[in-house]
């Protein structure tokens, strides 16, 4: 592996991470993260779309007429999704059942669309793929560490095993009902972006002006 | 036309037939392994219900198709004369034929939310003999964000439910999905579903109800999940009662001679 390898591999997960730097895929980082088990479907569900379209999209990239390039890219990443979906549902039902609506939710999913376009249509194959499992990786690290915390604080279960005895069935913990719902995604997303800023001051990013190009003192001279 | 198009036309149609021989192989090689699954999954949540597993083990494919085959007998009733039909249980599709017109009608405003009913219903019967054990009935209805699809288990008297359980539902994870829970569910066993003059009235109530005996007509509530619970509500009233099984339930009591 070179180094352009490795960094196309390594980058995303903390220093490129696709949520938590460039904000995508939050949707279903929402969507399917109230249990680890289901999350980690997901992520395996995402690793095989985004290195099939990656690798796809890459190996066609020099013949690919540029008028049709987003829907070609789009055909491939639905099709994969369905292949994703049907596979999901013949080997593990239970889980394919919880989370069908959100597999095919991949597909709006902005993190494999903008591999693609950002990415796989201008590298090489090999180098396509690197990219393609770090993102996924990347991705996949941010939606366990919200799943864990959510399953085990919402319900004091981790993986279906009880951590934490739940008051309803006999025991200490009153789980928390915020951490099942929707919103306790974002703010674990906050934290978590918060925490990689913190440690990583370079990707904070420029302050926003309504001014414009004009400097701070320079606004004030307007008024 | 000028090449480009032609070759634009041209790699656009290589696209999408090489990804549709893709989507289609996988469609058709996985399809019988789906229905397998899709089916295991109806049994063992009939043989939940029905008491003859226990919750949380997963079994084996061969117990739950040996077990359900040798206990369950099913049976497709007509929903508006009570009477059996003369339909084959094994290809009878009920989720088929509430979308069908021709095998459903609309049904009647109701709190469940129930917008068709099937013309004829597929029910399961454990008995022992002659004597009915336990009689399991299809129940669906809205809750609070998606229509849940289950089973309720009567015993023996028609009166007592002995289970219930849902197969498919999209409720919240930890406030409606806890219809999942094996320990609400074990709360319903021993409670009455009908009232003196047969009419449904088992209720999910807020907050909690006594044990069965003293506090037979009601079930606790799911914590932080009030719509489901009356969902459940409504949709055990609306299948117990004259638009679903009642006409059946009416004819299946007379012939067994309990009133």
């Amino acid at each position: 592996m070179n180094k352009a390898q490795r960094e196309a591999l390594l980058d995303p997960l903390l220093n490129n991470n696709p949520i938590a730097l460039q904000v995508l895929g939050i949707c279903s980082a929402l969507a399917v993260t109230t249990k680890l088990s289901v999350s980690l479907v997901m992520s395996a569900a995402v690793l095989f779309v985004l290195v099939g379209s990656n690798v796809a999209v890459s190996a066609i990239r020099k013949g690919l007429p540029p008028s049709i390039r987003i829907i070609v890219e789009l055909t491939i990443i639905a099709s994969l999704v369905i292949i994703a979906d049907q596979i999901l549902k013949a080997f593990v039902y239970d889980i394919w059942k919880q989370l069908t609506v959100f597999v095919g939710l991949i597909i709006t999913n902005c993190i494999i669309m903008g591999r693609a376009e950002a990415f796989a249509i201008q590298n090489p194959v090999k180098l396509s793929f690197f990219d393609a499992v770090g993102n996924a990786a990347g991705y996949s690290l941010i939606l366990l560490a919200v799943a864990f915390f959510r399953e085990l604080f919402g319900t004091g279960r981790l993986l279906g095993f009880t951590i934490l005895q739940p008051v309803n069935e006999g025991g200490w913990y009153q789980p928390n009902g915020l951490m099942v719902l929707s919103p306790a995604a974002f703010l674990l997303i906050g934290i978590f972006i918060w925490l990689i800023r913190w440690k990583r001051p370079e990707q904070n990013e420029e302050e926003f002006h309504v001014g414009g190009l004009l400097e701070p003192h320079e606004i004030g001279l307007l008024r | 036309m000028p090449t480009d198009a032609l070759k634009t036309i041209g790699f656009a149609a290589a696209v999408c037939v090489v990804c549709s021989i893709f989507v289609a192989t996988s469609a058709v090689a996985l399809k019988d392994r789906q229905e397998e699954n899709r089916i295991l999954d109806l049994r063992s949540k009939v043989l939940l219900v029905a008491n003859l597993a226990e919750p949380g083990v997963k079994l084996e494919r061969e117990v739950v198709n040996q077990r359900f085959e040798e206990n369950l007998t099913a049976t497709v009733v007509t929903l508006g004369s009570g009477e059996r039909a003369d339909l084959d249980p094994l290809t009878f599709n009920q989720r088929a034929a509430t979308q069908d017109p021709d095998l459903s009608e609309a049904a009647p405003a109701n709190p469940a939310k129930v917008s068709r009913v099937p013309d004829n219903a597929l029910i399961y019967e454990l008995l022992d003999g002659t004597d009915v054990e336990r009689l399991i009935l299809p129940v669906q209805g809205y809750g609070l964000w998606s229509t849940l699809y289950g089973f309720v288990a009567l015993s023996g008297d028609l009166e007592t439910i002995e289970g219930i359980t849902f197969y498919e539902h999209g409720e919240t994870a930890g406030l409606g999905g806890e219809v999942d829970n094996p320990r609400w569910q074990a709360l319903w066993p021993g409670r009455k579903a009908f009232g003196d003059a047969w009419q449904p009235q088992i209720e999910v109530i807020k907050g909690n109800a006594g044990p069965a005996e003293t506090d037979p007509y009601r079930v606790d509530g799911l914590a932080g999940a009030t719509l489901t619970s009356r969902g459940v509500t409504n949709l055990l009233h609306f299948w117990l009662g004259e638009n679903g099984f009642g006409p059946f339930l009416d004819r299946y009591r007379a012939e067994r001679g309990i009133s």
